[in-house]
């Protein structure tokens, strides 16, 4: 069966607590503490963007996978903070990680969403026979406008995932899409900053396609909530993918491993992937999965998962999700931030 | 002056009603409204609304609420008065039926909040744009300011006001209409986040969308429509310094004191004759002082009466049974015709676990601005 055979993340070093952003504009941390369950979040390096965040992550993919790169015959990265407008962010990392010429690249864009949809556009590839192997990459450097609710969140990283049919890691037992013309968030051509429709982004946006994906992929495989070791939702804030998952009758230990917001922040297209990471990182055989990732504009990807023998083998190859986030961070003050993203006119 | 009557009445669920627009609102309130009294036409019709204008782009409701209702033709216009705007639509209509001019008169109240606006802002244009809104305040602020001055005049307590909370949360949970079905503790009302010092998040109404509608005619015409009509006996509209800062007392709400006394004269009745009330509790602070405008507590009291039990269902004056505006929710044009519906049903013995035993006689107030404007209504079971 066709799976995934090699998955890696990256999260950068840099954190920015949500009381040092609250500070800043006369927030009360506590409201965003306990109203969106955020602690801090990843900000990228002054070097770091979508591209370096893909190489990283797939990196490790291949580490895990064990595979010569050249076999890899697709690359997709989803982004919606891809370097360029125009120029492929994928072209960059497919020469830096020796892949190609040979290959089929290219660059997605679905909101938060990007990710998931590279990665079903690369098990496609691989379970129809087209390509051996094929990878699939959700990363962003989020854009949240500065005193919005989304700067407590926007954050940097994201997740890569080689697909195969050999000696795979997790079987994708199930895929599903949900999809809507659903105007809940966008940023238009030319514009630095995302802007969302407020409370619109929750119950018709984010629950309709999040729940509506999970509920039609259990209907597709039979398979009850109980069945699942883990579930991982597309997480903008820390309350909505715990909120969908009780929705739909998952537990709170199902959901925490891959509830990585508190501390990672929204790495939008790299979101609900590196949740998935996170979950890999510490599943055992025959753990079954539920990914459902979201983006906005409106659509949701899911994915039922089931991991093999192989996992707890090839794992200990590249570093683990969690020791990104716990291991060593540099906090930096607003000012260090806002310069770091860029919010600082400077003289060229 | 002929006598009127309440015969009919429909309105929508309260809430986040993404999927309705304004005008689907409207007409789902209306058309049950009219059924409700088994009508097949009105000769007259008044919508209220805040600002479709600034919420969706739309104003000129009249005609379009009559063409959207299939009546197109009659004579109908829109009514603002801010957030009394239901309160001064239902008083034209009761003033167009009992000076004989028409019979079968719809006032209706509507409000489509959650579309994209700054509802905040949007809000604020109801305060003086000159005195008040130019210079950055907002209604929370208003209504702070409105708290700190009952506070230091009658030391009301963050506590008297959050019980306020917690009774209008424990009646709307008992509302299937309502946008929060669900009780609050004092706790999370105290520990909520701070708005505008001392108001907390849960002292605060929501923004809502939704509508509410009554269809009147004259008394002696009531039976052919239902068996239960519901008299007006009152009414009273009043208006205030539009800036807080030109009261004489800020903590003392004038306008719902002269529209209080105005219904009660025309109705003949004393505060100590109501059975049951619906408020105006924009904010928790907004509840403790009508009360006291109205005269159904002494001045100064009204911090006590939701800590005491006065004000909750099964004491002595049952206040907001819907769940006021904190519960039920806002919808800032439709909330006077809401809250002349719960009055209208509780006096007819409809109100279900929420009922009031034996209500005879009810009132309804409804406040624009930070309470520069306010309608009252007096209603009587037949």
């Amino acid at each position: 069966m066709s799976g995934i055979v090699g998955y890696g993340a990256f999260v950068p070093r840099n954190r920015i607590k949500s009381e040092e952003i609250a500070r800043q504009w006369g927030k009360d941390p506590e409201t965003i503490r306990r109203g969106l369950l955020l602690e801090e979040k990843s900000v990228p390096g002054i070097d770091e963007d979508t591209i370096t965040i893909s190489v990283a992550a797939a990196q490790a993919a291949l580490e895990r996978a064990g595979i010569d790169p050249k076999r890899i015959g697709a690359v997709y990265i989803g982004s919606e903070s891809h370097p360029y407008a125009v120029k492929p962010s994928g072209t960059i990392l497919v020469d830096v990680l020796g892949i190609g010429p040979e290959v089929h690249v290219a660059d997605f864009e679905f909101a938060c969403k990007a990710g998931t949809e590279a990665m079903f556009v690369a098990f496609g590839l691989v379970e129809s026979g087209r390509v051996e192997y094929a990878l699939g990459i959700g990363a962003d450097t989020s854009q949240g406008a500065p005193n919005d609710a989304l700067e407590f969140s926007a954050s940097a990283g994201g997740a890569a995932f080689i697909f195969g049919r050999k000696n795979v890691l997790a079987e994708v037992v199930e895929t599903y899409s949900y999809t809507s013309d659903t105007p809940d968030f966008w940023r238009r051509e030319g514009e630095f900053y995302p802007r969302h429709g407020g409370r619109f982004t929750g119950e018709p946006a984010y629950f309709k396609h999040v729940l509506s994906a999970s509920r039609a992929i259990l209907d597709k495989t039979g398979l009850k909530p109980k069945d699942f070791r883990f579930a991982v939702f597309h997480m903008p804030n820390g309350k909505f993918p715990l909120s969908a998952g009780k929705t739909l009758g998952f537990s709170k230990e199902q959901l925490e491993t891959g509830w990585v917001v508190p501390t990672m922040g929204n790495t939008y297209s790299g979101s609900s992937p590196t949740g998935l990471a996170a979950i890999l990182d510490v599943a055992d055989p025959d753990d079954l999965i539920l990914i459902t990732s979201f983006g906005s504009g409106a659509g949701s990807d899911s994915f039922v998962l089931k991991a093999t023998e192989e996992l707890p083998r090839r794992r200990p190859r590249a570093p683990t999700v969690r020791s990104m986030l716990e291991g060593r961070r540099r906090y930096l003050t607003y000012g260090e931030y806002s310069k770091y993203r860029e919010k600082i006119i400077v003289n060229q | 002056m002929r006598e009127v009557a309440i015969v009919g009445a429909g309105m929508t669920r309260f809430g986040e009603i993404w999927q309705s627009s304004l005008r689907d609102l409207f007409v789902e309130a209306a058309t049950e409204a009219m059924r409700n009294a088994s009508a097949d036409h009105l000769d007259a019709m008044y919508v209220g609304n805040m600002s479709g204008g600034q919420f969706v782009g739309q104003e000129h409701l009249g005609p379009l609420m009559a063409d959207h209702l299939g009546m197109a033709g009659i004579p109908a216009a829109r009514v603002e008065s801010a957030c009394a705007s239901g309160g001064v639509a239902l008083r034209l209509a009761f003033m167009e039926v009992a000076s004989g001019m028409s019979d079968l008169v719809l006032a209706a109240g509507v409000e489509k909040m959650n579309d994209g606006a700054d509802v905040t802002a949007v809000l604020a244009s109801a305060a003086d744009q000159e005195a008040e809104a130019y210079h950055g305040i907002t209604f929370p602020g208003l209504y702070a300011m409105i708290a700190r001055a009952h506070m230091e005049a009658y030391g009301t307590t963050e506590e008297d006001m959050a019980a306020v909370s917690v009774k209008n949360h424990r009646h709307g949970a008992l509302n299937p209409k309502a946008q929060f079905r669900r009780e609050v503790t004092l706790e999370e009302v105290m520990n909520s986040s701070l708005v505008a010092a001392p108001l907390r998040l849960l002292h605060c109404s929501p923004v809502s969308d939704g509508a509410a509608a009554v269809l009147l005619c004259p008394l002696e015409r009531a039976k052919e429509f239902t068996d239960r009509p519901v008299k007006i006996i009152g009414s009273g509209l009043a208006t205030g310094s539009m800036a807080l800062a030109d009261r004489n007392e800020p903590a003392f709400l004038d306008s719902v004191s002269l529209s209080a006394g105005r219904a009660y004269k025309m109705a003949g009745i004393k505060p100590s004759d109501i059975d049951v009330v619906e408020v105006h509790d924009c904010f928790s602070i907004a509840e403790i002082c009508c009360l006291e405008a109205l005269c159904l507590v002494e001045r100064g009291k009204g911090g006590e009466a939701a800590r005491s039990g006065l004000t909750a269902l099964g004491g002595k004056v049952p206040v907001n049974t819907s769940g006021g505006l904190k519960s039920k929710g806002h919808p800032v044009g439709a909330t006077g015709v809401a809250q002349a519906i719960e009055i209208f049903e509780q006096l007819r013995g409809e109100s279900g676990d929420r009922q009031v035993a034996d209500a005879s006689i009810g009132l309804a107030q409804n406040m624009g601005g930070s309470g520069a404007s306010s309608a009252v209504h007096i209603f009587q079971r037949v």
